[in-house]
């Protein structure tokens, strides 16, 4: 029987948390929310989790989330104000040195390139912004991309290339690369199917399928289909074809908010509206392009209120963090006995 | 709130519902009150119209049979009924009854506030945005907005 044990509660923060971002290395994790601060929590002396640095004064409004960059040196922040902060530890504190301005209105999401050297951002104006990393503490607007209808949820890289996949409000997901001929960057797919705005998104471990979560209450899964493929899925001008190719339906009572697909184990795990965490498992014997997926495991009320994200560690198999608007983060522990 | 012109300039006005009695069983202590319809309707039926000097009781905007209360499920349903199908108060409405119910309800529920079906030309868009908590932050956080809603909430002195 798999189950997801509670190892701690953790509730320091006024107020909804948004967000919670492992840093790659996997013993530390940052959490944000309504209360306009970044807290760092790792463990103590004695194991427990604890908060450890609260950054404080970066942001005026709701801070929506958090990311930590690849090599685990810099953490984006992305809020409500219309700003993101680029926070470090160079002068041997966390300490805001770059602040990226653009967007209309509230920021939505930051997502960092595999290489560290590109930073996407994602707006209520509809807007998806690809910064490039110049020089210290300087960041260069490369693109600004208005695929989107409506409002820009979530953004994400692929793990292995500069593939950008951003959710939204439009009920689709569209993907980005850059055009090697001049440079642009350019929409390379338009993901339809959900029938309401797409909350997140989340890549396998090798990114070659993609989890996406809506307020439908529905989770699909894409896969990518390169040019040349054996099942013959047509591609266009060279680029992937990305297909739905499983749909799980009836599971969710509200808006799932937040999707992650564990590197280490291939778990799935959802954030939902009706207060749950759920986790889902891959049929081993199911067809590759029909794969079928059992929910292996539902925490009922494992927050008092929305759970917002959640988040498999990078490092430690089976470990999730997750949050919720009761203003609480829980340490799980996934066991399968 | 300074308007230039009306859009619905001659709403209907329908008749207040008489207050709520307390039944005996109310008033006992040892007897668990739990939530209902007319608790909750009355958390709302004062609310403001935003363009007229009325409650949303008088112009029918809400009404007692269009509130829904499951206690067990920890679930509570909202129908408004916008006084002409293009309004364009309607979001505003509909966030002011979530704004009210949010600030007066015990966390544990989850509130739907809703267009109630085929009374607004942009029904699904409203509905889309009401339901939307990301969109809804957002908006309370901006100053100007949280103003105007406070003062659909505030209650005037009952007549």
């Amino acid at each position: 029987m798999a189950k997801l044990e509670l190892i701690q509660t953790l509730k320091k923060d006024n107020g909804r948390v948004w967000n919670v971002n492992w840093h790659p290395k996997g013993e530390i994790f940052a959490s944000c929310g309504e209360e306009k601060s970044i807290r760092i929590w790792g463990k103590d002396m004695t194991g427990k989790w604890c908060n450890k640095l609260v950054l404080s004064e970066g942001h005026k409004r709701t801070i929506r989330q958090v990311a930590w960059s690849p090599c685990g040196n810099y953490l984006a922040s992305a809020s409500f104000d219309a700003t993101t902060s680029i926070w470090d530890k160079k002068s041997g504190e966390f300490e805001c040195n770059a602040s990226l301005e653009g967007h209309e209105n509230e920021v939505k999401s930051v997502a960092w390139s595999r290489s560290g050297q590109i930073l996407a951002t994602c707006s209520r104006d509809k807007s998806v912004w690809i910064w490039e990393v110049a020089d210290d503490d300087e960041y260069d607007c490369a693109a600004v991309l208005n695929a989107h209808s409506q409002d820009v949820k979530k953004v994400l890289f692929h793990p292995e290339k500069d593939l950008l996949a951003s959710a939204s409000y439009d009920n689709t997901i569209k993907l980005f690369r850059e055009d090697p001929s001049d440079e642009d960057w350019v929409c390379c797919g338009t993901l339809t199917g959900h029938e309401s705005t797409v909350w997140s998104i989340n890549f396998e471990g090798n990114g070659k399928r993609l989890a996406s979560c809506s307020d439908d209450q529905t989770v699909k899964i894409w896969k990518e289909y390169p040019p040349g493929n054996p099942e013959g899925v047509a591609t266009v001008d060279g680029d992937s074809t990305w297909k739905c190719i499983c749909t799980l339906t009836g599971h969710h009572g509200r808006t799932i908010y937040d999707i992650s697909w564990c590197p280490k184990t291939g778990l799935i795990a959802t954030g939902c509206g009706d207060d749950a965490i759920r986790v889902f498992k891959e049929n081993e014997t199911s067809d590759p392009n029909a794969p079928t997926f059992d929910l292996i495991c539902t925490v009922d009320r494992a927050h008092n209120q929305d759970v917002n994200c959640v988040a498999w560690n990078p490092a430690i198999a089976g470990l999730l963090v997750s949050c919720s608007d009761d203003g609480e983060i829980k340490l799980w522990n996934f066991v399968d006995i | 709130m300074p308007f230039d012109q009306l859009e619905n300039q001659n709403p209907s006005v329908y008749h207040k519902s008489a207050d709520r009695s307390a039944t005996l069983e109310e008033e006992n202590d040892s007897v668990v009150d739990e939530f209902d319809n007319r608790e909750v309707f009355d958390l709302i039926r004062d609310i403001n119209d935003p363009e007229h000097p009325l409650t949303l009781e008088q112009l029918h905007v809400v009404q007692e049979d269009l509130v829904h209360v499951n206690n067990g499920d920890n679930k509570i349903f909202v129908n408004f009924t916008p006084t002409i199908p293009h309004c364009s108060m309607a979001t505003l409405i509909g966030l002011s009854i979530r704004v009210k119910l949010l600030r007066c309800l015990p966390t544990r529920f989850k509130v739907t506030v809703e267009v109630t079906p085929g009374t607004h030309n942009a029904e699904q868009q409203v509905n889309k945005q009401l339901a939307d908590k990301e969109r809804v932050a957002a908006a309370l956080e901006n100053t100007h907005l949280i103003k105007v809603i406070n003062q659909c909430i505030a209650p005037r002195a009952r007549a």
